[in-house]
């Protein structure tokens, strides 16, 4: 059985974000970057399939820069078996992510039983990525989903719906899942792990290896910019009856005349 | 020269982080104050290769160097400096075994600790005998077929706890330092006794206890090295051991620091956080100086280890600069916090109730000296 994760690697939660020089894209030179958080979830639900299957193979698979490969290398040092890399800029659109993913794993000549991945990245958030691929693959897909159980080639998956309910999946044969928080809880990477991800296998490629050219875009960023800063708060003094209407009339009047929201 | 971390130790170093961030302190204070013993987390730490850094890997340990260990020790302290003391105190008793054991003796008592969690405690220090541990009286009789060990020994950690103790002893008194033996002693062995848990200042979530031992029996194979080894085995064992616990003053230095940086910009004084205050920013500017140089002290003190050249007189810079400086670090951060930071609401009065325990143990700041002068006099 081989199983798919799909991983980006995100600024780390406590990263002060800031534009480019040029407004380009974000500063990138001073980031830590972690595994997205989302992503971790998709990781731990291959090891825990790959427990139970001695079998199964775990490949992840990301899309990005060379620079700093944190992102496979915690999935590799959590357990999953090798890697493959698709060199590019950490800016592209998710249209780009999911054509470069298929290349690569149709490049990596391996019948797909799996996909997993993050509901979403927690940079962008464009929750894009997972049914895009599923689209281009072929295959059906369930996104948010928070309870996943395998019974020979029948999954059972778990999504959130509005309102705190769950709808219930059930599906034959390759598919993609998109994970979200409480489907398991994320594994550390052992010490032990993380000596022997040093040795295991990862295949790299550069975006035109894999099909994907810029015509392929569909979204091009214009520009990055911080939104301005909040203004401090007014503050109106409502205790004296007396002048309450007064009080209301200008808070009325600024709303409509200032924060133009009425 | 070359002062960057490998890509492997980062990612050792951003796992004991992590694992500190997320297992450890939020535990920290409770665990502090109600004085629990962390063995759920100290077995999770155990779980992921954590702990027994010492262990070479053919007796199936992780195969760390003295910086790798120290580096993990650093951030582990950055978690809880009380619950590190309970981690390093495996190092520090199996220490000896990994210096002065024959192959058969680690394969049978070092291995075991790499295939079940296990805890083992180092008994050196007697009621009557802290610095000048080479006068020690528990005392070691050849009962033919094996050793009658009796004696008291104080200021154990993880006794309560234990399965292994490394006991020394000697011969006869009158022979002082040539007369002490290091041996192997099974806890649950026939006339040991426990002393009850002691009632510390800080690092309360530590076990610490007096073990009395009466006329217990202990194997003839026990014994590391030869009879009248001990002293040379336990001044060895210090070599490796004090950058370690430096690296835990270190690492509760490092969170304070953090702690203090963070809490500045927050508070708001005359109008401005009160970062903005030069009395605040000189304290800040302090910590952060004495944190690099610690930082560097004991990683050269671990460095040398591994390079296998004589580093007492380093370790025990890095033991005595690192311990006081976390004093010094620790008490300023309580400052910077006010009358917040006395209460036990906030993190800080811990760090400095733990970080005294760490000028005092494993050779105090004094002793620290005067091994230093007697190096640089020589």
């Amino acid at each position: 059985m081989n199983i798919f994760v799909c991983v980006k690697q995100v600024p780390d939660t406590e990263t002060k974000v800031v534009p480019n020089a040029d407004g380009s894209f974000i500063e990138t030179s001073s980031i830590k970057w972690i595994m997205n958080p989302y992503d971790e979830f998709a990781v731990e639900q291959a090891l825990l399939i790959k427990q139970a299957n001695a079998a199964a193979n775990v490949t992840v698979i990301r899309v990005g820069s060379v620079k700093d490969t944190e992102a496979l290398r915690t999935a590799m040092a959590m357990g999953a078996d090798d890697g493959i890399l698709v060199e590019a800029g950490d800016n592209l659109d998710s249209f780009s992510i999911a054509k470069a993913l298929k290349g690569a794993i149709d490049k990596s000549g391996k019948k797909a039983d799996l996909f997993l991945a993050g509901k979403q990245a927690i940079d962008d958030d464009c929750l894009q990525v997972p049914q895009i691929l599923a689209q281009m693959l072929d295959m059906p897909s369930v996104a948010v989903v928070v309870g996943f159980e395998l019974n020979g080639t029948t999954i059972k998956a778990k999504r959130e719906i509005e309102g705190g309910a769950l709808e219930v999946y059930e599906i034959n044969g390759p598919c993609m899942i998109a994970c979200n928080k409480g489907l398991n809880t994320p594994r550390y990477a052992s010490l032990p792990g993380i000596m022997k991800a040093k040795k295991k296998p990862m295949a790299q490629h550069s975006l035109a290896d894999v099909g994907v050219s810029d015509a392929d875009r569909r979204v091009k960023y214009s520009g990055f910019r911080l939104p301005p800063e909040k203004p401090a708060g007014k503050k109106f003094d409502a205790t004296d009856a007396a002048k309450q209407k007064e009080v209301v009339a200008q808070v009325v009047g600024l709303l409509r005349t200032e924060a133009k929201i009425i | 020269m070359d002062f960057a971390l490998s890509q492997e130790q980062k990612d050792i170093q951003e796992l004991a982080l992590k694992f500190a961030r997320n297992e450890m302190i939020p535990h920290a204070q409770e665990m502090d104050d109600k004085g629990i013993f962390p063995h759920d987390i100290f077995k999770k730490a155990w779980e992921l290769g954590l702990t027994n850094t010492c262990i070479p890997a053919e007796y199936g340990g992780t195969g760390f160097s003295s910086l790798d260990g120290v580096i993990i020790s650093e951030a582990l302290a950055y978690g809880c400096m009380g619950m590190n003391t309970s981690f390093m105190a495996n190092d520090l008793a199996l220490l000896p075994i990994v210096i002065g054991g024959t192959d058969e003796q680690k394969k049978k008592f070092l291995t075991p600790f790499t295939t079940d969690f296990r805890i083992a405690s180092f008994c050196l220090t007697e009621p009557g005998n802290g610095s000048d541990a080479g006068g020690l009286k528990t005392s070691l009789k050849d009962g033919g077929d094996h050793w009658i060990l009796n004696g008291e020994k104080m200021w154990i950690t993880n006794a309560g706890h234990a399965h292994l103790f490394v006991v020394y002893a000697t011969i006869d008194p009158a022979l002082k330092h040539k007369g002490i033996c290091a041996i192997v002693v099974d806890p649950k062995t026939a006339g040991i006794e426990l002393g009850k848990k002691e009632d510390k200042m800080g690092h309360r979530s530590s076990d610490t206890r007096g073990v009395r031992f009466n006329n217990v029996k202990v194997p003839k194979e026990n014994m590391l090295g030869g009879v009248g080894e001990g002293w040379a085995i336990a001044m060895k064992t210090l070599d490796h051991s004090r950058p370690l616990v430096a690296s835990s003053a270190l690492g509760g230095s490092w969170r304070a620091l953090d702690l203090s940086v963070i809490y500045s910009k927050e508070r708001i004084q005359f109008g401005v956080p009160i970062a903005k205050h030069q009395a605040v920013q000189f304290m800040i500017a302090e910590m952060a100086m004495k944190v690099e140089a610690s930082r560097l002290l004991v990683y050269k003190a671990a460095w040398m280890c591994d390079q296998h050249q004589k580093n007492t007189e380093v370790a025990s810079y890095a033991k005595a600069f690192a311990a006081d400086s976390c004093m010094q670090i620790t008490t300023d951060a309580v400052q910077i916090y006010g009358g917040y930071g006395y209460s036990k609401e906030y993190p800080v009065e811990k760090l400095m109730r733990d970080a005294k325990l760490i000028q005092i143990y494993e050779g105090t700041s004094q002793i620290q000296r005067l091994v230093i002068a007697r190096e640089v006099l020589r």
